[in-house]
């Protein structure tokens, strides 16, 4: 039998294994967490009491219906789920993958549904520990049952940020302030084409909106964190008219919408182009996911669309998979129309949500960028006129991308620095090449690497 | 030192663990990650290795290697992503006989 193997067991990655499933395969499912959900349908571990309607909200059916069709998948055997294991690195259709030990499992067919993580913008002062992404928040909203912080600072763009303060304010959290670095005129303008694409889905996010009242301002400029040997103590910002406020905190959370995590498609040899419309590297692949010979991409990690639209792209994947195979597949006519229309609404949320470019281009010199290795931007600065504006040189010279998160975390805002400094632009900056393993591992899991045949 | 920095919403009723972290005992919770466990009692998990500050996590999904904690037995951890057992011996940095470590 073909072997086709799935990272990741998120909506994508579960909709792909159902479709396979569906046509006699078996695939085989690698993911890093416990429990099959991805990141938007994470589950808490085994004991935790909260139903899924108080986790996901008006997600909740979307959510069970996910964790049932895997879970009852696994159980008849139509398909092998390989839980808390990373795909580090791929290679001649073999896939190195740490767990407890390093396995390697070879392949016929990958489908990568690796999805995103946040994507983060320097404030000075968010080395600190009490600085969270958004994501981070919610994930310990959800799977812990834990307020990340007394007293919290929501700051950045884009639709979690709105969500996850709803989200914990209702479980009792303290939000202090909802800061949108969005002006209005960019939300009214996106918002308009989001609610032509999906208009439901545009109202929730509006009604959310209006129940945060005064915590929530628009158009706002972040200043810098102000913290003491405990964690953060304010944020400073100016509001949409300039005016300068302080807002007393001991945690602030950022974000920015996502960044699509492409280290596996790469290394899989995908090719990525500059996305104007996303302001990110985005993987090159056809509608329905193709993006090599026998590798698919599916979910965030291809298009961020969320998660509706990454169950459709796995749909997508493998039924492209499948025709490949030359095997029976379902018509893709009508996930396609529906991928479009998600599409259209995640360009217009993008519009509405930008990414701020300018606050990044004018950090100051002392503002921290890597988080990893302490890298100032004006450290970065002053590599430029050794390194030139190339991303990798910059990487190589500056380390900026070097450190643990592999550049995650900085690649795109230390991008849009160096191309202010050189009078460029990001897309003429590069991309950071993927470099294996795309995860830590220790020394004596690759002395000790086993072999294992995906089935 | 003074409260965590975690507060707990929801999720209470479940067996506590025990474990240390810099030799002292404390306590968390059947279910805990290990930063959760050790950020209920500490504002941090970690000093910075390349600046001033104190690390406490930062996307806990796994991707940004920002919450290694170490173990008193040797291999670090990541602590956003490894759930609390009962008697693990946690420290935030290296023991001083670790090699590499200044005296």
């Amino acid at each position: 039998m073909t072997r086709v193997l799935i990272v990741g067991s998120g909506p994508a990655g579960i909709r792909a294994a159902e479709t396979l499933a569906a046509a006699g395969l078996r695939p085989v499912v690698v993911d890093e967490g416990a429990r099959a959900g991805g990141q938007i349908y994470r589950r808490p571990p085994a004991g935790f009491t909260r139903p899924a309607e108080k986790l996901y909200g008006s997600e909740a059916s979307k959510a069970r219906a996910l964790h049932d069709v895997f879970d009852r998948l696994v159980a008849a055997g139509q398909v092998s789920h390989l839980p808390n294991r990373s795909v580090i690195a791929l290679r001649d259709g073999v896939a190195h993958v740490l767990g407890d030990t390093l396995e390697k499992i070879r392949y016929d067919r990958l489908v990568l549904a690796t999805g995103a993580t946040d994507r983060l913008a320097p404030v000075p002062g968010w080395e600190v520990g009490g600085v969270y992404s958004l994501g981070a928040a919610q994930i310990a909203l959800k799977a812990q049952g834990v307020a990340l912080g007394r007293k919290i600072v929501l700051a950045g763009s884009g639709p979690l940020l709105t969500l996850l303060a709803t989200q914990l304010m209702a479980a009792g959290a303290e939000v202090a302030a909802v800061l949108d670095t969005a002006p209005i005129r960019t939300q009214l303008r996106g918002g308009l084409h989001m609610a032509l694409a999906r208009p439901l889905v545009t109202l929730r996010g509006l009604r959310m909106r209006a129940a945060l009242g005064r915590r929530y301002h628009a158009g706002v400029t972040l200043d810098r964190i102000d913290s003491d040997e405990s964690g953060p103590t304010a944020l400073l910002w100016r509001d949409a008219r300039g005016e300068a406020r302080r807002t007393a905190c001991d945690t602030v959370a950022l974000g920015w919408h996502l960044r699509a995590d492409g280290m596996l498609a790469d290394l899989a040899g995908a090719r990525f182009d500059w996305s104007p419309a996303f302001a990110q590297w985005l993987p090159r692949a056809d509608p329905l996911g193709r993006a090599g010979d026998g590798v698919y991409l599916a979910g965030d990690g291809l298009r961020i669309l969320g998660a509706d639209g990454a169950e459709l792209a796995g749909r997508a994947a493998a039924i492209a998979c499948l025709q490949d195979l030359g095997l029976p597949s379902p018509d893709p006519a009508t996930v396609l129309r529906r991928l479009r229309r998600m599409q259209r609404f995640a360009e217009a949320m993008a519009c509405a949500f930008p990414w701020p470019v300018e606050h990044i281009r004018h950090l100051p010199d002392a503002a921290v960028v890597c988080r990893c290795e302490g890298i100032s931007a004006g450290d970065l600065r002053a590599t430029l006129p050794v390194s030139g504006p190339e991303a990798n040189r910059v990487k190589s010279m500056a380390r900026v991308g070097m450190g643990r998160c592999q550049g995650r975390y900085c690649q795109l805002a230390g991008a849009e620095i160096v191309a202010a400094a050189s009078g460029t632009a990001p897309a003429q900056v590069g991309r950071l090449r993927a470099q294996p393993p795309a995860r830590p591992a220790p020394i004596g899991s690759l002395l000790a690497a086993g072999d294992r045949e995906a089935e | 030192m003074s409260a965590g920095r975690l507060v707990r919403l929801a999720e209470t009723a479940r067996a506590p663990v025990g474990f240390t972290f810099d030799g002292e005992a404390l306590t968390g919770l059947e279910g805990d990650t290990v930063l959760t466990a050790i950020l209920l009692s500490r504002r941090a998990l970690r000093d910075a290795e390349f600046g001033p500050e104190a690390r406490a996590g930062f996307c806990l999904m796994g991707a940004c290697q920002d919450c290694w904690v170490w173990q008193e037995d040797g291999p670090r951890l990541r602590a956003c992503s490894t759930p609390l057992t009962e008697g693990m011996r946690l420290r935030s940095a290296a023991t001083a006989d670790w090699p590499g470590v200044p005296a």
